[in-house]
């Protein structure tokens, strides 16, 4: 716990006291001095500047310690300064309610008030009960879950499974409802520039220049990327920060260039469509009303540049996920951008030149470096004369094989490798430990294109290949490294972006002095002096995999890296390796004993970061998920205390309960109502298709099973549509209103039916002259049912003669109903006298009105969806898709006498022959009566020919409506039941839920008034 | 998200206007009857499952209605052309095999 002398602690007390710690250089980096800012961590009150993320804030704090480990529970502290980090993930929480888990702390800027914990520990940070998994790491190696939970079998759902759901996963997820809101948006743009980098930025100024729209994306704060860390750099002979804040000012100003920042690319998407996450508020203390916490963009490209950089790889040794061992890159970045001292005692460890300069910045800004730690032996001269020129040790051609300390390094073992053999080990005693193995260019949204990466020997990296999308990769990304050549592919990036365009333009070119170009080495894991089998060398620092586990992986047969990966899990944390996926590879091939282009690489999937599930849900959560379809008397069976139900998008009103009515006690009462007098039912979702044209008759023959032909004008029929295989698609009473015109009436299913309507129509049978309408909204149809329906409505009626001879059961006609305009059905869906009456959707509520005065007269009974289920099914009518199931001909649901037997073909005749159709012993729909009138059935219940046979029993069909029959004063229930129909009078059973069984009696599927004289007018 | 040209209404606009409508070129028999059971279960159920140029049908769902064929790549997703119902399949696989 040293850091400057002082421990952690100590130095917090300081700060707090009004003193600045020596970690902070005042004055240094791009945060402001001058504005402290408080927020919390673990409770704590720790103080950072404005423009500080929590990670360089806790790190002035000389805090490295963020989190505890997946799998081992080991102290681990913040590694990186970006997006990629796998450690520094913690819960924020921004206000009531608005807890955020895993957020990164390199990303998440502080501001007075915020909250914030650390994740996967108990009881504390500091202590943690689950470290015991560090010493019993053997049980933990790759493939675990695969082993350790095997036996003994009964284990399994007390013990393993408990334990597993407990470990998996970092952070806890609310349990409540997120209260924030989020928006999305579309964007077309000409140019769209992802990462506002040196190339990026350049890209954009050449592009912008020439006029077409452009958009430059960056994740942080604050754009400029590299040239933010990069402070001793100028640019056209200016300061870069100088540079940077006029190169920023200039598409600032120009109409056609938009600059997001806290914008992640997310995923890169088909034919250039780049969606975005843009954050609006995490940043800030105040946060204006009804502000959206975060955007998502759908951004459409006619150009993509891809400048998205490169992330320095972690060296991979035991001991290299103690806290304070991080990336030298990051470290640079902490120093330069936010004026923080990660440690005053590091030692640099690297196969790179880039982490010397992060050496020399350090020591020039007061810090000690211990040693510069080399894994290489050739070194740039002029690097050696740097170091020796600040007093800095140079251990050139050594290995590092450990590092000690328990929540912060205090000391790395290393050993000089002379020959590959590795010597005698030294000991540095150290505060940090900086590491570079190498750059990995950031090609993730390129992978998303299925852009092939092709190895590249000499950049010792895969680069992009070849292109599926209009897309342009620029700077690190292809490999590239220092300022001068990076601005320079940019800028190229950029003219050749707007060439595809079709426009011209010139890259810009810059002059740059002070620029750190260099080259390194990548390796597999470092050679050690000590057993290979106890090193905890990490890999993948998120998934807590190590260089052990992939070898053991290889050795356990796993020859694909896609299976090492799942194998080991490395890679398949959060951060998609980002870090570990070049180490992982590197030490596979090696195990494998292959180069690294054989072995390949596995594929990066959106999203790019974790994104929240608010934003991808956008503006769909509540009422606003899914359109509600309410009919043209939704408003009436609101006023009057309807209970509704949701049926596919519609709501519809289920019953309507008086004063001190259950639900039970209600439907009873509508049921007897409807049979007794008059009964009142809203039907307006009936869905509604015209088929009108000169060849109607003949496309109605065509795709219904019933024929048409001898159906005259002012007549109704019920029609039944299969599917080409022979089984029930849909249902309905069908009206034919003129020789040309039918109105077809569909289940809840119309749009599904007009579709397939419509392709018969127009792909195979173009040559008809039919038109297909959906009417379904341009009606309001009212259903009147019961004895006295007929006395209702008959007064009210104009242009039709009511008497029972002239308008006879299955008569349609047009017609007015209390003057307005109608199409009236004499049809019945209750058995009972019974009429639709169709209006235009605009006077549904007011027909419904009168008819409920005039039905004052009948005490009129408005009835919902049970009492209709339980009408009809009284009755044997059937419900497509709940007494059929897609596997029901005609024949099994006991219609088959609605097949036009003599018609040549219709839409699924053909099947009906086959021979599996036809056979015996399929399900066939009955009735099914319980020995005991008070049992209901449930429906779906599974139904046995013997309840008391063994389990697994054998199943012979399920029931599939099940109701309470108040006219009959028993339960009633429809089923599917293999060779039903020669089951009649048999006794069958229904096994319950509790152990128990019911019986019931196989009977006819029309229950009450089976010779239909209840439809007559008396 | 996939850009669909549509030939009918000769637009090229985001796939979530449109829906799948299966394979292509499958006509549905003048006389169903005199099929051989094989015969129809073919029809009705065997379909080829190409790696690369497939043939199928699209609708403009919620535009202009119209069911059109297309020929689209199953490895990269995309559309390599769409063309109204009832034309000829074009020959494409000897279109990419002479620019290679």
């Amino acid at each position: 716990m040293q850091a400057g002398g002082l421990g952690a602690d100590q130095i917090q007390q300081i700060q707090l006291g009004g003193k600045m710690s020596d970690l902070r250089i005042s004055d240094r980096g791009r945060v402001d001095h001058a504005r402290p800012v408080r927020f919390t961590f673990d409770g704590k009150t720790f103080a950072g500047l404005e423009g500080d993320t929590v990670a360089s804030a806790l790190l002035a704090n000389g805090q490295h310690l963020m989190g505890r480990g997946f799998k081992y529970h080991r102290p681990r502290g913040v590694v990186t300064a970006g997006s990629e980090e796998p450690n520094a993930l913690i819960g924020t929480t921004r206000g009531p309610g608005q807890f955020e888990p895993n957020t990164h702390a390199t990303m998440q800027e502080i501001y007075d008030g915020l909250s914030t914990e650390s994740q996967n520990k108990w009881p504390s940070l500091k202590f943690d009960i689950g470290a015991i998994n560090d010493r019993l790491y053997m049980l933990f190696s790759a493939g675990f879950y695969y082993k350790t939970f095997m036996w003994p079998k009964s284990f399994w759902d007390k013990v393993y499974e408990p334990f597993i759901r407990r470990a998996a996963g970092l952070g806890r997820s609310l349990t409540y409802l997120d209260p924030d809101h989020y928006a999305s948006r579309y964007l077309h743009c000409d140019v769209l520039i992802v990462g506002a980098g040196p190339s990026g930025l350049a890209a954009a100024l050449t592009a912008a220049r020439s006029g077409p729209s452009v958009v430059v994306v960056d994740e942080q704060a604050e754009m400029g990327e590299a040239l933010l860390s990069e402070p001793s750099v100028e640019i056209d002979r200016d300061q870069v920060w100088g540079w940077l804040a006029s190169t920023l000012a200039e598409p600032a100003s120009l109409p056609n260039v938009r600059l997001m920042n806290r914008s992640t690319a997310i995923g890169y998407y088909h034919q250039n469509m780049v969606g975005l996450c843009q954050k609006l508020t995490d940043h800030l203390s105040d946060v204006p009303a009804d502000a959206p916490r975060e955007r998502l963009w759908r951004v459409r490209a006619g150009q993509v540049i891809l400048a998205q950089g490169a992330i320095d790889r972690p060296m991979v040794f035991d001991g290299n996920d103690r806290p304070g061992v991080m990336m030298a890159g990051a470290a640079q970045t902490f120093l330069n951008r936010f004026g923080v001292k990660v440690g005053v005692r590091p030692v640099i460890l690297t196969s790179n030149d880039s982490a010397w300069y992060t050496a020399f910045d350090l020591a020039d800004a007061g810090c000690k470096v211990a040693a510069i730690v080399d894994t290489r032996t050739d070194i740039p001269p002029a690097l050696m004369q740097a170091a020796m020129s600040r007093q800095i040790e140079a251990l050139t051609g050594y290995t590092a094989t450990a590092t000690s300390g328990r929540l912060r390094v205090k000391s790395i073992r290393v050993n000089p490798v002379r020959g590959g053999r590795v010597g005698a080990a030294r000991t540095i005693a150290c505060d940090a430990v900086l590491m570079c193995g190498g750059w990995t260019p950031s090609l993730h949204l390129f992978s998303h294109t299925k852009g092939s990466l092709e190895w590249d020997a000499k950049a010792k990296a895969y680069l992009p290949g070849h292109k599926t999308e209009a897309v342009h990769i620029a700077g690190a990304g292809r490999g590239l490294w220092g300022i001068a050549a990076v601005l320079a592919d940019g800028a190229q990036a950029g003219a050749d972006a707007l060439r595809d365009l079709g426009r011209k333009a010139g890259a810009a070119t810059y002059a740059v002095t002070n620029d750190r170009t260099g080259t390194g080495i990548t390796q597999k894991e470092l050679p050690t002096d000590r057993s290979p089998s106890s090193a905890k060398a990490f890999v993948d620092f998120q998934n807590d995999v190590t260089a052990k586990d992939i070898r053991l992986a290889v050795r356990e047969g796993m020859r694909s890296i896609e299976h090492v990966k799942r194998y080991t899990t490395n890679g398949m944390a959060t951060d998609q390796g980002k870090l570990s996926n070049m180490n992982g590879l590197t030490i596979a091939s090696d195990a494998l004993g292959k180069d690294i282009p054989q072995v390949g690489l596995t594929t990066f999937r959106p999203p790019y970061t974790p994104t929240t599930f608010g934003a991808l849900a956008g503006y769909h959560k509540g009422s606003h998920f899914e359109v509600t379809r309410k009919t043209p008397i939704d408003s009436w069976a609101v006023e009057n205390g309807a209970a509704f139900e949701p049926v596919a998008l519609w709501r519809r009103a289920s019953y309507f309960s008086k004063a001190g009515e259950d639900m039970h006690a209600a439907v009873n009462r509508e049921c007897r109502a409807t049979r007794q007098s008059l009964g009142i039912f809203d039907a307006s979702t009936l869905g509604k298709i015209e088929v009108s044209g000169p060849d109607a008759v003949e496309f109605m023959n065509r795709m219904y099973t019933n024929p048409w032909a001898k159906l005259a004008p002012g007549k109704c029929r019920y029609g039944l549509l299969l599917g080409e295989d022979g089984f029930i698609r849909d249902d309905g009473v069908i009206g034919r209103m003129r020789d040309d015109l039918f109105h077809v009436t569909t289940t809840g299913g119309a749009a599904r039916v007009l579709n397939m309507m419509e392709d018969y129509l127009q792909t195979e049978w173009p040559d008809l002259q039919v038109w297909l309408t959906s009417t379904t909204e341009e009606w309001a149809t009212i259903a009147i049912n019961g004895p006295n329906a007929h006395k209702l409505l008959a007064p009210l009626v104009e242009g039709q003669n009511m008497s029972d001879a002239a308008f006879p059961h299955m008569s349609v006609a047009e017609c007015t109903v209390a003057s307005f305009p109608s199409r009236l059905f004499r049809i019945s869906f209750t058995g009972e006298l019974g009429f639709e009456v169709n209006v235009p959707a605009r006077h549904g509520r007011a027909l419904w009105e009168k008819l409920m005065e005039v039905g004052k007269a009948y005490d009129v009974c408005p009835y919902g969806t049970e009492t209709m289920h339980i009408l009809r099914a009284e009755k044997g009518y059937i419900i497509i898709g709940q007494d059929t199931d897609g596997t029901v001909t005609p024949e099994d649901a006991g219609i088959g006498w609605a097949i036009g037997k003599a018609k040549p073909d219709f839409v699924g005749k053909r099947s009906l022959a086959w021979p599996d159709i036809v056979a015996k012993g399929r399900k066939q729909l009955v009735g099914l009566s319980t020995e005991n009138p008070k049992d209901a059935l449930v429906e779906g219940a599974q139904i046995v020919l013997d309840p008391k046979q063994p389990k697994p029993m054998k199943m012979i069909g399920h029931v599939t409506s099940s109701y309470w029959s108040e006219a009959l004063g028993r339960s009633i229930a429809m089923a599917v039941v293999q060779g039903g129909f020669d089951r009649m009078g048999d006794t069958l059973h229904i096994p319950t839920a509790d152990g128990g069984s019911q019986a019931a009696k196989v009977t006819g599927s029309v229950f009450d008034d089976p010779a239909g004289d209840r439809l007559k007018v008396e | 998200m996939l850009l669909i040209h549509g030939p009918y209404c000769d637009d090229t606009l985001p796939e979530l206007e449109f829906a799948y409508a299966g394979a292509a070129h499958i006509a549905r028999p003048a006389d169903p009857m005199s099929l051989s059971d094989e015969e129809w279960r073919d029809f009705l159920y065997v379909r080829s499952n190409p790696r690369g140029l497939h043939a199928e049908r699209w609708r403009y769902i919620h535009g202009c209605g119209r069911f059109f064929n297309a020929s689209r790549d199953t490895v990269g997703d995309k559309f390599s052309v769409t063309y109204k119902a009832g034309k000829p399949r074009p020959d494409l696989e000897k279109a990419v095999q002479m620019s290679k």
